[in-house]
């Protein structure tokens, strides 16, 4: 334990309370980051609360690592210097409700399903279907930047995040925008902190605009044995009057691991091997409505498959819509859980270029004899799984390279890669954050400015940022 | 920086040898022009030039470093918040001239265009894709997507489709030290924080916009435009109220009050009803299931709020006749009465009728007219106060008129401004929402951009001692065209 934060206990303490303060070593355990553990966690009950502990870490020179519930913490980069962990699960109030507004302010701690319960009772929800979700906070779910297959009609949290309030490097609490569904008034300096990995500041309080639960969903499954078919499907669908709610390319091997029973630990909803036919790819397409535009969608689908050559393709029965959406959008953590050692690649190109990315990423793993899985939106957005059987050395010197030759053919294809997951042993060796940026210089002025004692999250963003 | 000093006339030289003798104004008559925008804010700059291209951006801004003098860009000048005037006078950057649609990638939906690009030219251009630029403010047909970027405009469809934010993808910007940035990318999720998103909407204080990048958006198959009429104000807003608690999402839903309502009819003749105390004007899109079932439930909400009559459109003549209602609104209250004052204030959609009930008090106390013609879908509000310019004191009271309906926003939990900005307008009403550290964070953040202030100053942030600029027009504007 670092002198600093030993003594800065009681300090913690009389913030927090004594029963708030952590730092026996087991109970800290929990909060380590690529296997730095921090010397203490503190749970604020409040903004207040909150905000005073990061004014005392700015004076006492403590770096610190906000987190909720600490689902997604393996991204990233360790932190260069990780004092305290900043646990926000207590803040996990509903602040305010309007239905009829169709907005919510929720602090930072809650958990996405508290918040999708709230919500449903009224019909409504966060068109936040992001991986961890049963246990997921949504501040770290704005924090990490993950997606959700609902992007393709709903768009990200940037879309319908409204306002925010804010912890600033020095203990200010800070905020921007509102609560309204439309509005110009400052600095949307909230977008910053979405995706931004706790670097900027701690999100204390999040102003969101809801939206209606979707009526009857329904998915449909074409599969193809040709990518570029599937790939035509997309593209037609594109052109198209639909609107689907989601839609992705499912890799081959994805079904595979659907069904697995790994899967069905992270997915509670029930799922059987005829969902997905177990070869080719999948394009799985979500939609929503009334029984005409059911049938309409129905309709349109499997024409629009046909004309690109599909193999099979079906709507699927009622029954089994929550089992295969739940699989999609828990991808992250069934392929976490499909190899002792998983690299996950995000990489994102125009969508025409999607295709030729991924099939020159399986092609340069098949022939190092990698196992991979991959998912990729519609929108232009694929998650790549390398699923190593070892976590050998060996295995991380080739698999770094492979990792960061993919990277290069992305950027090289006008895309954005980064490396989403990796054993923390690997990380070194690995271009976790992608190629370097041209906005990067930008990016330190307004790290520099809003965290200028490098109290959060040292290290953890792109650029060391 | 001392205000308005008379530019240095090697200033000018440079500029004319960088840019061309015929690409600089500085008497005061072709200046004239530009001291306006839609706003009632007037303001002159000393010179305005228009760049050709992105390194005539960037020799502009190295002579302003130069000199000393200030900077601030403009589109077409529709803006409605003195967003585009020069403040503290200097170089007014119009980018009339750097107005081609670089790159349109149908397959991917996306284009690439310069800051000059007039918003609905570049639908006319894709249409024929079956795409648009789905921000569609009233003054669509002059105003520019540079402008839309720096504003983060809004219009009537941003009900269902999003305000510019949400279609920009990547900026180049030239900032005011001379550096030229880039920003975002056409491939989804960049890694690093959202610059993109950080610099759409600082109404032109951190840089000076020279590309767009920009999603485009599919065509409904399907559009059905309903106007329904009532005879009480009351029964119009509730409407709203229950169309966004059964969780219908129209297209655009905006309100006309009685006395707009006739202002319209006499200029633009859309057929609008001239004994109605309020019409909705009410689009659903989408699919033809989606749209025709959207709209009968619209329906069936009017009747149950004792619309007197809902019509809806047969075709795309009679739609477009309505559309031409509502987005030639301003001209045809500038018949009327030439100067007036917009307000932009944003409300909770559920607080609606309180809202308008209050405005309509606030209009009697103090003795005004006011009109309302607004996004009533998004509870975005467009009071309209008519007043006579040649009345100082008039104006001053009108002013407080305003601000005594923004005060009624805030309370019921709004927000000053929802599409047009806060530029020079609004920058005194900063306070009621946001503390002295929130402000001093936000214009921290614009220091980092725009270090020596040289770059639009005098905007969004209230400075207390202004260069005792003139509030009213002298002279009578023609009607401003809001979204």
């Amino acid at each position: 334990m670092s002198q600093a934060a030993g003594a800065s206990f009681s300090r913690l303490a009389s913030i927090a309370g004594p029963s708030h303060v952590l730092e026996d070593p087991s109970l800290l355990a929990p909060y380590a980051i690529d296997g730095v553990v921090p010397s203490s966690a503190v749970r604020p009950g409040t903004a207040v609360e909150a905000a005073e502990i990061v004014k005392l870490a700015a004076v006492e020179k403590l770096s610190l690592v906000p987190s909720g519930s600490r689902t997604k913490l393996a991204m990233g980069m360790p932190p260069q210097k990780y004092d305290m962990a900043l646990d926000l699960s207590r803040l996990d109030r509903i602040v305010a409700y309007d239905p009829g507004d169709l907005t919510l302010s929720v602090e930072a701690g809650a958990t996405l399903a508290g918040i999708g319960a709230a919500l449903a009772a009224h019909g409504q929800f966060l068109p936040l279907a992001v991986p961890f979700q049963k246990s997921a906070s949504i501040g770290g779910t704005l924090a990490s930047g993950v997606d959700s297959p609902l992007r393709q009609f709903y768009g990200t949290a940037r879309d319908f995040v409204l306002g925010m309030e804010f912890i600033t490097g020095d203990g200010t609490i800070a905020k921007s925008g509102g609560r309204v569904v439309k509005n110009v008034t400052g600095y949307d300096l909230h977008k910053l902190m979405l995706g931004s990995m706790g670097t900027l500041g701690v999100m204390t309080q999040i102003h969101f605009r809801t939206f209606p639960l979707p009526r009857s969903p329904r998915a449909f499954v074409a599969s193809f044995e040709r990518p570029e078919n599937a790939w035509q499907m997309r593209q037609a669908i594109a052109e198209s009057p639909l609107r689907p709610l989601t839609l992705d390319i499912l890799l081959p091997g994805v079904p595979k691991l659907f069904a697995s029973s790994a899967a069905s630990r992270r997915v509670d909803e029930p799922y059987d091997a005829q969902t997905l036919a177990s070869a080719g790819w999948s394009v799985t397409v979500g939609f929503a409505g009334s029984d005409k535009v059911l049938d309409r969608y129905a309709a349109e689908l499997n024409r629009l498959a046909e004309q690109a050559g599909a193999a099979s393709a079906a709507t699927l029965s009622e029954d089994r819509v929550p089992g295969a959406f739940g699989r999609k959008r828990e991808f992250i953590p069934i392929v976490l859980d499909a190899s002792p050692a998983t690299v996950i690649l995000k990489l994102s190109t125009l969508p025409s270029r999607m295709n030729d990315v991924l099939a020159n990423a399986g092609n340069l793993l098949a022939a190092e004899g990698v196992h991979w899985a991959a998912i990729a939106r519609g929108a232009g957005v694929g998650y790549l799984a390398l699923l190593p059987n070892d976590r050998t050395e060996a295995t991380g010197v080739k698999l770094a390279k492979l990792a960061n030759q993919i990277l290069e053919t992305t950027a090289a294809a006008e895309g954005n890669a980064t490396i989403l997951w990796c054993p923390s042993e690997w990380k070194s060796w690995m271009k976790i954050w992608g190629a370097d940026r041209a906005d990067f210089e930008q990016m330190k002025k307004l790290k520099a400015f809003f965290d200028p004692g490098g109290v959060f999250s040292p290290g953890r963003f792109v650029g060391g940022v | 920086m001392r205000c308005n000093r008379p530019l240095n006339s090697r200033l000018i030289n440079e500029l004319q040898k960088l840019l061309g003798a015929d690409a600089v104004l500085y008497r005061s008559e072709d200046l004239l022009l530009y001291e306006y925008d839609g706003s009632v804010e007037v303001a002159r700059p000393n010179c305005v030039v228009f760049p050709k291209s992105m390194e005539d951006v960037v020799g502009i801004v190295r002579l302003a470093n130069r000199f000393e003098t200030p900077l601030v860009g403009r589109g077409a000048g529709t803006g409605l918040s003195g967003g585009a005037l020069a403040r503290k006078g200097g170089i007014q950057v119009v980018f009339s001239k750097m107005n081609r649609i670089l790159e349109v990638d149908a397959a991917n939906q996306r284009a690439r265009v310069q800051p000059g690009v007039v918003n609905s030219d570049l639908s006319a251009a894709v249409a024929s894709l079956g795409l648009h630029f789905a921000p569609d403010p009233s003054s669509q047909k002059a105003c520019t997507i540079g402008g839309n970027v720096s504003e983060n405009s809004g219009g009537p469809h941003t009900l269902a489709y999003g305000v510019t934010a949400n279609h920009v993808l990547a900026l180049k910007a030239v900032l005011p030290s001379g550096e030229i940035v880039s920003l975002g990318s056409g491939a989804l999720d960049p890694p690093g924080y959202d610059l993109t998103g950080l610099f759409v909407g600082s109404e032109g204080t951190f840089a000076l916009v020279t590309e767009v990048s920009v999603k485009l958006i599919r065509l409904p198959e399907t559009v059905k435009t309903l106007l329904a009429i009532y005879d009480a104000v009351d029964d119009a807003t509730e409407t709203v109220v229950e169309i966004t608690a059964r969780g219908i999402t129209p297209a655009a839903c905006e309100m006309l009050d009685g006395w707009t309502l006739r202002a319209v009819e006499d200029y633009v003749h859309a057929g609008f009803p001239t004994d109605g105390a309020a019409v909705l004007l009410i689009e659903v899109d989408g699919l033809r299931e989606v749209a025709e079932a959207a709209a009968k439930d619209v329906v069936d909400v009017c009747h149950l709020h004792n619309a007197r009559e809902v019509r809806v459109a047969r075709d795309a003549a009679e739609r477009d006749l309505l559309w031409k209602g509502r987005k030639n609104a301003f001209g045809a209250i500038g018949r009327i009465c030439t100067t007036y004052y917009v307000q932009d204030g944003v409300i909770p959609r559920t607080k609606l009728p309180a809202t308008l009930r209050r405005i309509a008090e606030i209009g009697l106390k103090n003795g005004f007219q006011i009109g309302n013609i607004f996004h009533a879908g998004d509870g975005n509000l467009h009071p309209i106060i008519l007043f006579d310019a040649r009345d100082e004191s008039q104006f001053r009271r009108t002013v407080a008129t305003a601000d005594e309906i923004i005060a009624f926003c805030i309370e019921m939990g709004g927000s000053i401004t929802g599409e047009h900005g806060v530029g020079m307008e609004k920058d005194r009403l900063m306070p009621l929402l946001f503390t002295e550290s929130d402000l001093r964070l936000m214009s921290g953040v614009r220091d980092i951009f725009n270090p020596r202030g040289l770059l639009n100053p005098g905007k969004i942030f209230p400075s207390g001692k202004g260069c005792g600029e003139i509030h009213v027009n002298p002279i009578p504007v023609a009607g401003a065209i809001p979204a």
